[in-house]
């Protein structure tokens, strides 16, 4: 192998690792949010996964090839407006969630 | 700044937002925390898009400017949507999340072909193909949702043959690509099959089903992220993208759970089919009718109370009527609570946010396993536009094609109320055994005008 694939191996196995443990950890948290936020979960996590928009802003700025632009920019309108709406929203849910319990002072 | 500097720079701010918003989610478990957990995301995603602007492989601002202003701007009108319109929001925003990461996913193809590594290949044939069939599968639940496709199931025979073939035939093309990554004609078999796939994928299934298949599109959408992490190197998107994807999983058992459909049923996308409808044997059976009045007198006499609201109450707007009924039996001393069964809304959670919205407060939303050892004690459980989730059938009748499936067990409170607009059966055609009970009153009406009703009579302004 070449140095170079031999790091790009090592990258791939290191992100396989990232990858499986933040699996493991999603389920560990998100199995503990309660059906009452069930909603506002999906539209969280929906707002958190548009963080894909730095991809798409890499690929707009590093300008290779006026395709690649194109597509990038379309990606970033796509994502921040579920970066903007996803929290939004999320948070619009969440002021409406109201205990009948006294505030504790 | 020096290159090195300039990258581990970004990458600790990448690292920052990643803790932020794996603590996001954290705080979400609970209401009192929650909106912590929004800013904490909120936070997160400055951080990194702001990083990300730093890096010094950008040589052009412009495009990347007007896409994140008109993006902000879209996003701002999705972000102020009606609450019942919350499902298909969420629907469309995977649309606009896939459609992000198979674009993304493209480009670099392009850019990169012929020298992309086997692995590499591999994972950014999924992005696409997931990426693709998430986009219009989504389309396809938006417009399910919003109602301007027909919400009517659409089957065929060998429909399921016919989809998972298509499939084969982009699983064959990436495999090829892997192989040989230099061909580059095969590449839009990547996009197009899967594109036309999520189409097919949404047409077998009805309304019902929705909650379900959002959850499980929203899986897709958090994978293909994930798998646009592994073609770009970037951690933060992994996680991000494993996180999305586990929590639409997550969604995706307990949807189907309680639908009663295996998990292999969700997993090949083949939960379209509604069951045969069962045709109940017409014998005449009686059923017990109470007006407005009767049913007034009976709750305010009752000590506990459960309101059993299914989309029906959603669909006649009557929240608001149902938050004045909670208020006006809770100033006479009656505890009310409300039993609200996971697949009670179009997505899952969607009937505690329509509750929360007419301000009912959230400890007295109780999901079905809190509720139901609670019915045998309580004195009315009143059903508002729910049928097939209080079917007792479906824990006594092995024929029945709801047998197994957890439903609010209404009939083993003391008196049960329904309050339906006729008696013809529900969405799934089947006949539900608790209308004909001796304890059970069937209290005929529009649900917002019958609660309105009741609302004034134990007001007593409807009488002297």
């Amino acid at each position: 192998m070449l140095p170079e694939e031999e790091n790009v191996t090592s990258n791939l196995i290191t992100s396989l690792y990232v990858f499986m443990l933040a699996g493991f950890l999603g389920f560990q948290v998100i199995r503990r949010v309660s059906p009452l936020l069930h909603t506002p979960l999906m539209s969280l996590t929906n707002a958190l996964d548009a963080i894909a928009v730095v991809g798409a802003i890499v690929l707009v700025g590093e300008h290779k090839s006026t395709f690649a632009t194109v597509l990038g920019t379309v990606a970033v309108v796509a994502a921040m407006s579920n970066v903007v709406g996803g929290f939004l929203i999320t948070d619009r849910m969440l002021r409406m969630f109201k205990t009948s319990k006294p505030k504790k002072p | 700044m020096t290159p090195l500097i300039n990258e581990t720079f970004i990458q600790i701010t990448y690292l920052v937002a990643t803790a932020l918003f794996i603590l996001a989610l954290k705080w979400l478990s609970a209401p009192s925390t929650a909106r912590r957990g929004v800013w904490a995301g909120e936070l997160g995603m400055v951080l990194a898009i702001g990083g990300t602007l730093f890096y010094q492989g950008i040589v052009d601002y412009k495009w990347i400017v007007i896409a994140l202003v008109l993006g902000s701007i879209i996003g701002v009108p999705l972000g102020l949507v009606h609450m019942t319109a919350v499902p298909q929001r969420t629907a469309l925003s995977h649309a606009c999340g896939a459609l992000c990461v198979a674009l993304v996913g493209t480009a670099e193809y392009y850019l990169r072909a012929p020298n992309v590594p086997p692995f590499v290949m591999a994972v950014l044939s999924m992005e696409v193909i997931l990426g693709s069939l998430t986009f219009t599968g989504s389309l396809m639940a938006t417009g399910k949702l919003q109602e301007i496709l027909p919400q009517r199931p659409i089957t065929y025979k060998g429909q399921n043959m016919v989809n998972l073939s298509l499939l084969a035939v982009a699983v064959i093309a990436a495999v090829i690509l892997v192989l040989h990554p230099g061909q580059k004609h095969l590449f839009p078999l990547l996009i197009g099959i899967p594109l036309v796939f999520g189409v097919l994928m949404i047409v077998p299934i009805g309304g019902a089903d929705m909650p379900t298949v959002i959850s499980l599109l929203n899986s897709y959408a958090g994978l293909s992220a994930a798998a646009m992490g592994f073609v770009l190197d970037s951690k933060l998107l992994i996680i991000a993208g494993a996180l999305d994807g586990s929590s639409g999983f997550i969604l995706s058992v307990i949807m189907s759970k309680a639908m009663n459909r295996s998990f292999t049923n969700v997993l090949f996308g083949a939960f379209g089919q509604v069951q045969a409808s069962a045709v109940a044997g017409e014998e005449a059976r009686t059923v017990r009718s109470a007006t407005a009045e009767e049913a007034a007198s009976i709750l305010a006499a009752a000590n506990s109370v459960v309101i059993v609201p299914g989309y029906g109450m959603a669909v006649a707007q009557a929240q608001h009527k149902v938050r004045e009924l909670y208020d006006a039996l809770s100033k006479r001393g009656v505890d009310v609570k409300f039993g609200i069964h996971p697949v009670a809304g179009r997505m899952p959670g969607h009937m505690n946010v329509l509750l929360a919205e007419a301000d009912i407060p959230y400890d007295k939303l109780m999901d079905m396993d809190a509720i139901n050892p609670e019915f045998p004690q309580t004195d009315v459980a009143l059903v508002i536009g729910a049928n097939d989730v209080t079917n007792p059938a479906a824990r006594t009748d092995q024929g029945s094609p709801i047998y197994g499936m957890p439903i609010l067990d209404v009939d083993k409170a003391r008196t049960v109320m329904v309050i339906k607009r006729s008696m013809s059966p529900g969405f799934a055609g089947i006949d539900n055994p608790l209308y004909y009970l001796d304890k059970t009153l069937m209290l005929f009406g529009d649900a917002k005008s019958f609660v309105g009703d009741i609302v004034r009579e134990l007001a007593g302004s409807g009488h002297a």
